[in-house]
């Protein structure tokens, strides 16, 4: 397969950056920040996204989505990049309906999928429980109870779980902490007894919660895949937030960068344009460089999330760790680069540093993944 | 699709048919490599073997037309070659300046003649070519060269003195370029030119490098006399060619670093500095700076693959190349450094059997001149400024 976009893919990404860039520019998560907005995003906005069937982008046809594939998740997700713009996209349209067409039964994918395509359901996946992304360390315990379970713990930086209709909860329900047998996933309903939301607006004006299960219970009906063994599946589920992830870095690096050359030819300092100092222009040229090659890995980590999942791990981490570097040097560079403005909350730029920061840290950041690639080439 | 499926299926059971087992080898010295030409020799039967029933395949270099010995294969089944070769490990049958440089170049501006006469002779292998650009005071300044052609009937007549001309003392021809209008400006005076390095005036003096090794010479001209009809494109217009042909050669540079396929670099290191139970190298660092670089290096494959891609798809910028050049020559610089710190003192030995006659710290210095060799990285960065971000006054 080339890499690169096709006709189809191409146009995809043109409607998308259409809509987003008319309809949510940075001004528009500026907006929301200013207002102190409950939801933190426009559920308007999500109508429109539903209607123009990027919601059910991930979910077949038989449950009403277009049943695309993950390069194009990954191109709606670098135009979200681009202006920051928040969205459920993440949590329910990538996260949620892969967990669910991946993982459900048919009366689970019956019930849910077709809600998501149409916009109505917002779900959100709760795997972080300490400071770092460690999913095999899940502690939060699952016990059996009568025909079902009982669920007790915390968890934490649960993406866009202040607003979700439905959680997809990873939990312990045998073995100990660090071991991958023993997890098993929930659908949980947020309105459940014993179960505790508090929204935690975070650094970059995104949503997500910390969430406190008190023996909360479920059914045995609500197990998404296989008790004990939801490892593989939660796994499969986060190499496609992680690919998502990454290309979102990548449309994020991209404006940063195109925002700095900008400011480069524009800024005039010493009676020329500071674009024509040498120390800049080989500093713009690297960060460039570096974007198109991190553009290359990403990609290609996204299509082998559609065609060949046993490549597809790999690819992953070497494009979310790539992403992360290239994306935490384009966000400083940008900075640096823009001076006394770039500190300043009037300027975007700031914005991006923000969002890089937190994408950093979305289902592990580039040591993490680092360090999975070197322990999966055995050293 | 379905007929490059059939394409696929077809180039696997040939390559396994046809590739001799010892030519799946990673390559461990400089013999392995078979350059061609006059003196040509092999350094065993199988790399014979493997060459002829390449070229006659027409796959030294499958996607040149079939007319001037190549193999005819559009870019995608070109692909399809390379990755069915390096899925055994096969090695390149052929390596030659002819093949990565002057053949684009001669394919792009040559005329029919010139191309009928050279191109075949780079396919089979029977002529090796040097590059005659760098001189003593055109390095990175390339387009200031002095080496003087002045026209006597139908013939020029060439004086003056190249430098770093890779195997110029191996090599049966040479492209070179000349100033041919000294009064013009310094870009528009040169042209590109084409000669046998057994010319009378014609000699070469290899340069000792850092690596105890030769593979650059000066090449010295003395009243060398060749026919105005060797020029290639316009007279006073070579400067075009021999940027194309740059173009060429930074893509090449830009991937030599990936012929260094073998055993990943995290077990090599593991062989030096030890591992713990699970297998986890007992230096923490080290295990970083590894997995950094492999990171890395897997992503500039996606890159190459992909620039590859885009100028099939007409969508590449011409000046794209430089940017490989840079990353891909500052990334292979990385791979020995790493190898070196790996390695600790085993890696400094420069003269036993045991560490074959110091291969890797040599191999550790040779690095050093990719990111000079065909353009700086300085000089890749600036072109990168001016002609894709097109920056002010770069």
């Amino acid at each position: 397969m080339a890499l690169v976009l096709t006709e189809e893919q191409s146009m995809l990404r043109d409607s998308a950056r259409g809509l987003i860039s008319d309809k949510a520019p940075v001004a528009h998560l500026r907006g929301l920040r200013d207002a102190k907005d409950t939801t933190g995003f426009s559920r308007e906005l999500w109508t429109t996204f539903a209607e123009m069937g990027f919601s059910g982008l991930l979910v077949p046809d038989q449950f009403g989505g277009s049943g695309l594939g993950c390069v194009e998740a990954g191109i709606v997700m670098e135009e979200i990049g681009r202006t920051l713009m928040p969205s459920p996209f993440l949590s329910t349209a990538v996260l949620a309906a892969s967990a669910l067409s991946r993982g459900g039964s048919e009366a689970q994918k019956a019930q849910h999928l077709p809600k998501i395509a149409d916009g109505s359901l917002l779900a959100a996946l709760a795997i972080d429980e300490g400071a770092k992304h460690r999913p095999l360390q899940t502690k939060l315990r699952a016990t059996r109870s009568g025909n079902g379970f009982k669920l007790s713990g915390d968890k934490a930086f649960v993406v866009d779980g202040h607003t979700a209709d439905l959680l997809i909860v990873a939990a312990r329900s045998a073995g100990s902490a660090g071991d991958k047998n023993g997890l098993t996933l929930f659908l949980v309903d947020p309105k459940a007894k014993g179960l505790a939301v508090e929204r935690t607006a975070m650094v970059d004006s995104h949503n997500a919660a910390r969430i406190v299960f008190d023996n909360v219970e479920v059914n045995a009906d609500s197990v998404l895949g296989e008790v004990d063994q939801g490892f593989g599946l939660l796994e499969g589920v986060l190499n496609i937030g992680r690919g998502a992830v990454a290309s979102e870095m990548v449309g994020l690096s991209d404006e940063v960068f195109g925002r700095t050359v900008t400011y480069l030819k524009e800024r005039k300092q010493f009676g020329k344009a500071i674009g024509e100092f040498q120390a800049l222009q080989h500093r713009a040229a690297q960060l460039y460089i570096d974007i198109e090659i991190t553009r290359a890995a990403v990609l290609k980590a996204l299509q082998a999330l559609d065609t060949d999942a046993e490549k597809a791990a790999t690819a992953v981490a070497v494009a979310k760790a790539r992403a992360g570097t290239t994306a935490t040097l384009a966000v400083q560079e940008g900075v640096q680069m823009h001076g006394g403005m770039g500190m300043t909350d009037q300027f975007d730029i700031g914005f991006f540093m923000k969002r890089a920061r937190v994408c950093q840290e979305l289902f592990g950041d580039s040591n993490f993944h680092t360090d999975q690639l070197a322990s999966g080439k055995g050293y | 699709m379905a007929d490059l499926e059939k394409f696929r299926a077809e180039t696997r059971a040939w390559l396994e048919q046809n590739c001799p087992a010892e030519m799946r080898k990673p390559m461990t010295s400089d013999g392995d490599t078979f350059w061609g030409g006059r003196n040509a020799k092999f350094s065993s039967d199988a790399q014979r073997v493997w060459f002829e029933r390449m070229r006659d395949k027409g796959w030294t270099v499958p996607h040149w037309p079939k007319e001037y010995g190549g193999g005819g294969l559009d870019g995608e089944e070109a692909k399809i070659v390379r990755q069915e070769m390096a899925a055994i490990g096969a090695r390149q049958p052929l390596t030659s300046f002819g093949i990565s440089m002057l053949g684009p170049a001669l394919l792009k501006y040559g005329t029919e003649e010139q191309k009928r006469e050279h191109l075949p002779k780079i396919t089979a292998g029977l002529i090796r070519w040097c590059q005659g650009y760098s001189e003593p005071n055109a390095g990175s300044d390339l387009a200031s060269l002095q080496t003087r052609a002045v026209g006597d009937g139908d013939d020029y007549i060439i004086n003056g003195q190249k430098i770093w001309t890779s195997y110029a003392n191996y090599a049966d021809w040479i492209f070179c370029l000349v100033r041919t209008d000294p009064a013009a400006k310094k870009h528009d005076g040169i042209s590109f030119i084409l000669f046998d390095m057994t010319s009378k005036g014609v000699s070469t003096k290899p340069i000792l490098l850092i690596s105890g090794y030769s593979p650059f010479c000066e090449t010295f001209f003395d009243n060398v006399r060749v026919p105005k009809s060797h020029v290639v494109g316009t007279v006073n217009r070579g400067w075009d060619v021999a940027k194309y042909l740059l173009q060429h050669e930074r893509a090449m540079i830009s991937g030599m670093g990936e012929r260094g396929v073998g055993r990943p670099l995290g077990q090599i290191a593991a062989d030096s500095v030890g591992a713990d139970a699970q297998g986890k190298l007992d230096d923490a660092q080290l295990r970083s700076q590894i997995a950094n670089f492999e990171v890395d290096e897997a992503a500039l494959a996606a890159a190459a693959e992909r620039a590859v891609d885009l100028a099939k798809a007409g969508q590449s910028h011409p000046a794209f190349s430089s940017a490989m050049k840079y990353y891909g020559t500052e990334l292979n610089k990385r791979r020995y450094e790493i190898l070196m710190s790996a390695g600790g003192i085993d890696a400094l030995e420069w003269e036993s059997d045991r560490s074959r006659g110091g291969a890797r710290p040599r191999a550790w210095l040779r690095t050093k001149a990719n990111s000079i060799e065909g353009g700086t990285s300085e000089v890749m960065l600036g072109i990168v400024a001016k002609r894709i971000l097109d920056l002010p006054g770069a």
